[in-house]
C-alpha cells in the first residue's frame, strides 16, 4: 500500500492508498509500488492502471504529466484524467477525426504537434472507453 | 428651479441606470463565486508542480538553459486583463504597471496580451506586440494556458528575449487583489538558501536524466504558472467589477433620494403657486 495522488489543473482527481500503479512513463512502462525508488519521470498520454487495496483495479485515461515518487508515496501530476465511465465517446471519436484530417491537410500554417497530441488523447480515450 | 416633469425625467432615467449596475453586480456575484471554486481547486495542482521543480533543481546542474540567467536584453511581458470594462480600476492598474515598465525603453520590451483592454492600451506603446488574446478569463480552459506557454518558451528558447514577466492581478479577498509581477522565467527557485539546510536528501531517480525531466518540466511550470494566473485574474475581475458596479448602484441611490426630494419640493412650490394665484384670482373678483 501506497499513497497515490493523482492532481490535475481542475481539482484533485483521486487520493487514496492502492497497491499497484501501472503507468507509461516516458521511458516505458512502470509498475509503482510500495518501496519503489524515489523517482521523477514525465509519463506519456496514456490509460493507467490503479490496483486497489480491495484487490479491485481502476483505470483511468491520463493527458501528458510526470509522476514523483517518494518514501511518503507517489504523486502523478497531469493535465488531464478521466475514469473510463465519463468519457464522451462520441466526443472522443470527432476529436479524432478532426485530428486526422488536421494531420492529412498539406497546410503549412498548421501545428502539426499539437494536432498529434490531440490525436494520440483522442485514441487514448477511446481506448479507455472500449476496455471497460 | 426644474420643473417637476425635468426632474422625473432624470429620476426615471438614473432608475434604469441603476436597474442596469445592478444586474451587472448580481451577474458578477455569481460569476465570482465560480472563479473562487475553481481558484481553490487548482491550487493543489499548482503547489505540487512547484515543489517537484524544486525537488529536480537540488540534482541538476545550474546551467540549464531554462535556469540560466542570461544577461537581459529584451523582457517579454505577458499582461493579463479582461476583455470588458466597467470593472473598477482592474484594468488601468495592470496596464498602468506595464505601461511603466515599457515607457523605461520600449525597445527593450515585448507584449504577448491577453484581453482587449491591455490590447487596445498598449498597442501603441512602442514595444512589440508578439500576440494578443482575447476571451481567456471569461472561460478559463488549460488549453488557453498551454498557447500562451508554447509562445513564451519559444521566445525563450530561441533567446529572442531573456526573461518573462507575467503581470496579473492576484486575488486576495473579494475585497482586495493586488496588481502583480511575476518572473516567469528564467526559473528561480524560492528559498534557495532554507533548502540548503536539510541535506539528508534521498537519492531520487530521474528518467531518463534530470536534464530532460527539467526539459518537460519548465514548460509545464510555464503553462501552469500562466493558468493559475489566469484565474486569479478572473477571479479578481469578478470581484472588482463587483465592487464597482455596488458602488454605482449605491450612488444612483443616493441621487434618485436626493432628486426625489427635490421632485416633492418643485410639486410642493407648483401647487402653493396654484392656491396664491387662485386665492389672488378670488380676492380680485370680490
Amino acid at each position: 500500500m501506497f499513497r497515490l495522488k493523482v492532481v490535475t489543473p481542475h481539482r484533485m482527481f483521486f487520493e487514496a492508498a492502492v497497491k499497484t500503479l501501472v503507468i507509461r512513463g516516458i521511458e516505458g512502462d512502470l509498475a509503482i509500488m510500495k518501496g519503489t525508488t524515489p523517482l521523477l519521470t514525465p509519463t506519456k498520454i496514456s490509460v493507467c492502471t490503479l490496483h486497489l487495496e480491495d484487490g479491485s483495479k481502476k483505470e483511468a485515461a491520463l493527458g501528458r504529466g510526470y509522476i514523483a515518487v517518494d518514501q511518503n508515496g507517489a504523486t502523478l501530476v497531469v493535465e488531464s484524467a478521466e475514469w473510463p465511465e465519463d468519457i464522451d465517446l462520441e466526443r472522443a471519436h470527432k476529436a479524432k477525426e478532426r485530428a486526422e484530417a488536421y494531420l492529412q491537410a498539406k497546410d503549412k500554417q498548421i501545428d502539426y504537434e499539437r494536432a498529434k497530441i490531440a490525436l494520440a488523447k483522442a485514441i487514448n480515450r477511446i481506448n479507455a472507453a472500449n476496455k471497460k | 428651479m426644474a420643473t417637476t416633469k425635468e426632474i422625473k425625467r432624470r429620476i426615471r432615467g438614473i432608475n434604469s441606470t441603476r436597474q442596469i449596475t445592478k444586474a451587472m453586480e448580481l451577474v458578477s456575484t455569481a460569476k465570482l463565486r465560480k472563479a473562487r471554486q475553481k481558484l481553490e481547486s487548482s491550487r493543489p495542482y499548482y503547489t505540487t508542480v512547484v515543489e517537484s521543480i524544486q525537488n529536480v533543481l537540488e540534482y541538476v546542474n545550474l546551467n540549464h538553459p531554462f535556469l540560466l540567467r542570461r544577461e537581459v536584453k529584451k523582457t517579454l511581458l505577458v499582461v493579463i486583463t479582461s476583455d470588458r470594462g466597467l470593472a473598477g480600476g482592474y484594468n488601468n492598474n495592470i496596464t498602468d504597471m506595464a505601461s511603466d515598465l515599457i515607457a523605461e525603453d520600449p525597445s527593450a520590451y515585448e507584449l504577448v496580451v491577453i484581453g482587449d483592454k491591455a490590447r487596445d492600451r498598449l498597442e501603441n506603446s512602442g514595444a512589440e506586440l508578439i500576440k494578443s488574446y482575447r476571451g481567456f478569463p471569461e472561460v478559463i480552459d488549460f488549453q488557453h494556458a498551454q498557447r500562451v506557454g508554447k509562445v513564451v518558451m519559444e521566445r525563450y528558447a530561441s533567446k529572442a528575449v531573456d526573461r518573462v514577466l507575467l503581470l496579473f492581478t492576484r486575488f486576495d479577498t473579494t475585497l482586495q487583489y493586488t496588481p502583480m509581477s511575476l518572473e516567469v522565467l528564467p526559473f528561480s527557485a524560492p528559498k534557495a538558501d532554507e533548502k540548503a539546510e536539510k541535506k539528508a536528501r534521498t537519492l531520487v531517480t530521474f528518467e531518463p536524466n534530470p536534464d530532460e525531466v527539467l526539459d518537460n518540466l519548465i514548460p509545464l511550470y510555464v503553462v501552469i504558472t500562466v493558468f493559475g494566473a489566469l484565474i486569479e485574474a478572473s477571479a479578481s475581475e469578478q470581484a472588482s467589477r463587483r465592487t464597482a458596479m455596488e458602488a454605482a448602484t449605491e450612488n444612483a441611490d443616493e441621487m434618485i433620494e436626493d432628486l426625489s426630494v427635490s421632485y416633492n419640493r418643485a410639486r410642493q412650490a407648483a401647487i402653493t403657486n396654484e392656491i396664491t394665484e387662485i386665492v389672488s384670482g378670488a380676492n380680485a373678483l370680490q
